[in-house]
């Protein structure tokens, strides 16, 4: 996020799209709420009818996998009704007279045409925005999964930049992230291509800079991605792979490409809390401890590095993660893999990673801090891209608008396969549920898989209400139970996929984003029928 | 906001302009009995329990009443000693007394405003006819609600309505029948409520409980696993086992709030089938093996898949520390950027 949870109550406008947040982000949902209660116009875009919908000003209704559309549609509405910022836009941003002109692709009709969204709505949801001043843009994975992710991100930038909510309280570009510490998890360099702190790996300097910390040679050849990684197992060159808490069995889109490359992968150590259906694949199974086990940090989805701590010991023999990898690489007889403690990795993570350098465990106690915290003195940084220091990451430190052009989706519903599934959350269920499926309350509250269907298209194929179905996609076909009911239009259904009962990713489609990899989990064609 | 000055039974006491009697009170840290109200929610004016009296002339209620500059509260009034403890005797006249074993022994409002205004087993009599009796409605897993114990305060309703925007409860009947329900008075598990347990944080008495509580021998500040929100919170701990997870309330981002799998979704750590030992595969079956067969058999075999041959999947779910200790591991001991996790999921 580019601001903080706190400041959306302060919001004017809040247009939240792509997010489910009432499910995903319960928490974050009741700031929304009460900003809703308190005056703030709330634009709801979503394929379903979610149960944010309740609380909003606005609902556009979109076609899934049509978000370019839809935001480019309202940012052309702001520029022709003369509401751009333009102060805003000439000391901050590049590139406004080719974006512009890209505008000229998303007339409304044609939008309207594309969106399903009618005109008239657009254009009331574009001034609500811009008119609303501040105005904080939320969205979630339904921008980002899909084969144009980015392209719905720069679109939500887009329109953050021309109307100027950028770097002031309560605006803002906003990522709902959605594991625990999945923004840590990037900062420290979980990634194939950078460095912990963004560094590139294929930036000699960086790469020197981590030689000289780790006191090896490095390689400046940026690696896989996670997509590409089963690609490569699957066709023998990774004969080794290491897979720490994580479920791709039950995760991955086109989830049986995973299994396969698996089933033919020479090793795999899987460190996880349970025998998940991944880890029963595997060669050696480690035992790690949980969150409630090991002290650490995590990394919020607003930048907040907060303390973790430990409240019992580990389970049986099992060893925090931490542990465990320096066990392996001392096993291996490797040097450098020597901490007592993670307070030690800490130092050494703040040594090499200049958002996290004025970082230490005794200032945790009073709190988490929001990075960049760049000094032992900084406060942290709770607004990016704030004016007087923010410069935006570009070589010019100037925003860059993005013109850009409508595609669809890489499956669209045909003859065959007639209806567009999308991919949901539960709010009692985490991700493939290997910890909440173990929560027997939580199981009682939501104990299956539903498949959400219009009444529509229910009769049509003649299926009731709790009647047991069979969806089936190019890639395989699962069953589950049929919840009739409006939240999905006509044409669309929904599924989430923390059932293994009901592996909803065996139907998914693989289509990838070309810049960010991510599979397109939202839009896939299925085909609904009786068992 | 301006200040102004006020006195409480002859005490000066500034507060700001905007304060209710009752918040100004509290804030300087002056006891008015009081059950209706909650810092999180406004003003209710339900219970008539906070009753004082004004410049020596009217009683009013101190939850409603705002502050101005030189008024004289008096909260030992005869007047008022005796409508608080009439209010009270009232609403303890069909209250179940089976304290030592309710949940919220010890915790009680009920109980301490019960003994601040002195309420006496003579003036109980007065009013007391017999225990209400309504079935406990036990049909959500986390929390029951026993509606005989309920004083009818409404900060249920409210919190549902005010902090959580669900609205799944709302009072139902009239007069003596009055009772917290949900729409049709089904059971809880069947209306929209969420299951966020912010209720039950806030219920006064033991109407609303956790099912399966436990007291912690102590608790250890952290944060919340499930999403990216990062929530503060308080693990409790009873022997080696959580037993408890309630919000704290100074953490920045959730302010003490939890959703339904922070506050009850942790008995997956105590769960029989966490991993115990490590696992190695031996004729196409995993079979439970010691650290080190394990540890040999790794570093055995992640030494000659060096390069393009090796792959780390790290998790979203492990601390920076693990993280970053597992792409080092990669970078510097596999020699590989080959790294990444599930962000794209």
């Amino acid at each position: 996020m580019t601001n903080s949870i706190n400041e959306i109550i302060g919001a004017k406008a809040i247009l939240a799209i792509g997010t489910n947040t009432t499910q995903a982000h319960p928490i974050i949902a009741l700031q929304v709420k009460k900003a809703a209660r308190n005056g703030a116009k709330l634009i709801v875009a979503n394929p379903k009818e979610i149960d944010l919908c309740r609380h909003a000003t606005l609902f556009l209704q979109h076609r899934p996998g049509t978000d370019v559309a839809l935001l480019m549609g309202m940012i052309r509405v702001i520029v022709d009704q003369g509401l751009a910022d333009t102060t805003f836009i000439k000391e901050r941003c590049d590139n406004y007279d080719e974006f512009v002109a890209s505008l000229s692709e998303f007339d409304l009709a044609r939008v309207e045409q594309i969106t399903s969204v009618p005109a008239a709505l657009i254009k009331k949801a574009a001034l609500m925005y811009a008119e609303n001043s501040p105005a904080s843009i939320l969205y979630c994975m339904g921008i980002t999964q899909h084969s144009h992710g980015t392209d719905n991100v720069f679109a939500i930038s887009n329109l953050a930049l021309v109307t100027g909510n950028i770097g002031k309280p309560s605006t803002g570009v906003n990522p709902l992230r959605g594991q625990n510490n999945v923004q840590g998890s990037c900062d420290m360099g979980a990634l194939p291509n950078v460095y912990p702190g963004y560094q590139k790996v294929d930036d000699p300097k960086a790469m020197e800079k981590f030689e000289t910390a780790w006191q090896k040679k490095l390689s400046p050849v940026p690696g896989l991605t996670h997509t590409a990684i089963f690609d490569k197992i699957y066709d023998g060159t990774v004969r080794s792979l290491y897979l720490v808490g994580e479920n791709p069995v039950i995760s991955d889109a086109n989830s049986s490409h995973a299994v396969a490359a698996l089933e033919k992968l020479p090793f795999l150590v899987v460190q996880d809390i349970f025998m998940t259906e991944t880890a029963q694949m595997a060669d050696v199974v480690l035992p790690a401890a949980t969150f409630a086990e090991k002290d650490g940090t995590f990394t919020n989805t607003e930048r907040r590095i907060q303390r973790v701590r430990q409240a019992i010991a580990p389970k049986g023999q099992a060893r925090p993660d931490w542990q465990i990898v320096c066990d392996i690489a001392k096993r291996m007889k490797s040097q450098g893999f020597d901490y007592a403690n993670p307070q030690e990795i800490m130092t050494e993570i703040t040594s090499v990673t200049p958002s996290y350098a004025g970082i230490t465990y005794d200032r945790l106690e009073q709190g988490g801090i929001q990075w960049p915290c760049p000094t032992k003195d900084h406060s942290g940084t709770p607004i990016l891209h704030a004016a007087e220091k923010g410069l935006f990451a570009t070589a010019s430190g100037r925003a860059k608008l993005m013109p850009l052009s409508f595609r669809e989706s890489a499956e669209l519903p045909d003859d065959a396969y007639p209806l567009l599934l999308t991919t949901d959350r539960s709010l009692f269920h985490y991700h493939t549920g290997s910890m909440t499926r173990r929560v027997d309350g939580l199981n009682q509250l939501d104990s299956e898989e539903q498949l959400n269907i219009n009444p529509k298209d229910a009769k049509r194929l003649g299926i009731a209400d709790k009647e047991m179905v069979n969806i089936s996609s190019r890639r395989g076909q699962v069953s589950a139970k049929a919840r009739v009911s409006r939240i999905c239009p006509p044409g669309i259904v929904s599924m989430t996929f923390h059932f293994a009962e009901s592996p909803t990713n065996v139907l998914t489609s693989g289509a990838l984003d070309p810049v960010a990899k991510i599979p397109e989990t939202k839009v896939c064609a299925v085909r609904v029928g009786k068992q | 906001m301006n200040n102004v000055n006020i006195t409480i039974d002859g005490l000066a006491i500034t507060a700001r302009s905007g304060m209710t009697v009752l918040q100004a009170a509290l804030a300087n840290g002056l006891y008015i009995p009081n059950l209706c109200n909650h810092p999180d929610l406004a003003p209710a004016g339900l219970c008539r329990v906070c009753v004082v009296k004004v410049d020596n002339k009217k009683i009013a209620i101190s939850c409603k009443l705002p502050v101005q500059d030189g008024m004289a509260i008096s909260t030992e009034d005869p007047e008022v000693m005796q409508i608080r403890k009439s209010s009270v005797e009232l609403l303890v006249a069909y209250h179940p007394l089976t304290c030592l074993t309710c949940e919220k022994d010890n915790d009680c409002e009920l109980q301490r405003v019960a003994h601040y205004v002195g309420v006496t087993q003579e003036g109980m009599k007065r009013y007391r006819r017999s225990v209400r009796t309504i079935p406990k409605d036990t049909s959500n897993p986390f929390f029951d609600i026993d509606h005989s114990k309920c004083i009818m305060c409404g900060i249920c309703i409210r919190t549902c309505d005010e902090l959580q925007n669900i609205n799944a409860i709302d009072y139902a009947q009239r007069g003596v029948s009055c009772i917290v329900a949900t729409l049709g008075n089904k059971p809880i598990a069947q209306s929209r409520c969420e299951s966020c347990g912010e209720c039950v944080v806030r219920c006064p008495v033991g109407a609303l409980a956790v099912k399966t509580a436990q007291a912690p021998m102590r608790e250890v500040s952290s944060i919340c696993t499930y999403c990216g929100v990062g929530c503060g919170l308080f693990l409790g701990v009873r022997g080696d086992r959580i037993v408890s997870v309630r919000g704290d309330r100074n953490n920045p981002v959730n302010k003490g709030s939890l959703c339904v799998k922070g506050r009850f979704g942790y008995d997956f750590v105590n769960h029989p089938d966490r991993l115990k030992t490590p696992w190695v595969k031996k004729d196409g079956k995993l079979v439970e093996a010691s650290w080190d067969e394990a540890l040999d058999l790794i570093a055995d075999n992640f030494s000659k898949s060096k390069g393009d041959g090796f792959a780390t999947l790290a998790s979203a779910r492990m601390t920076n520390e693990d993280n970053y200790l597992l792409q080092k591991f990669t970078r510097s001991v596999m020699e590989t950027n080959t790294i990444d996790h599930c962000a794209r999921l």
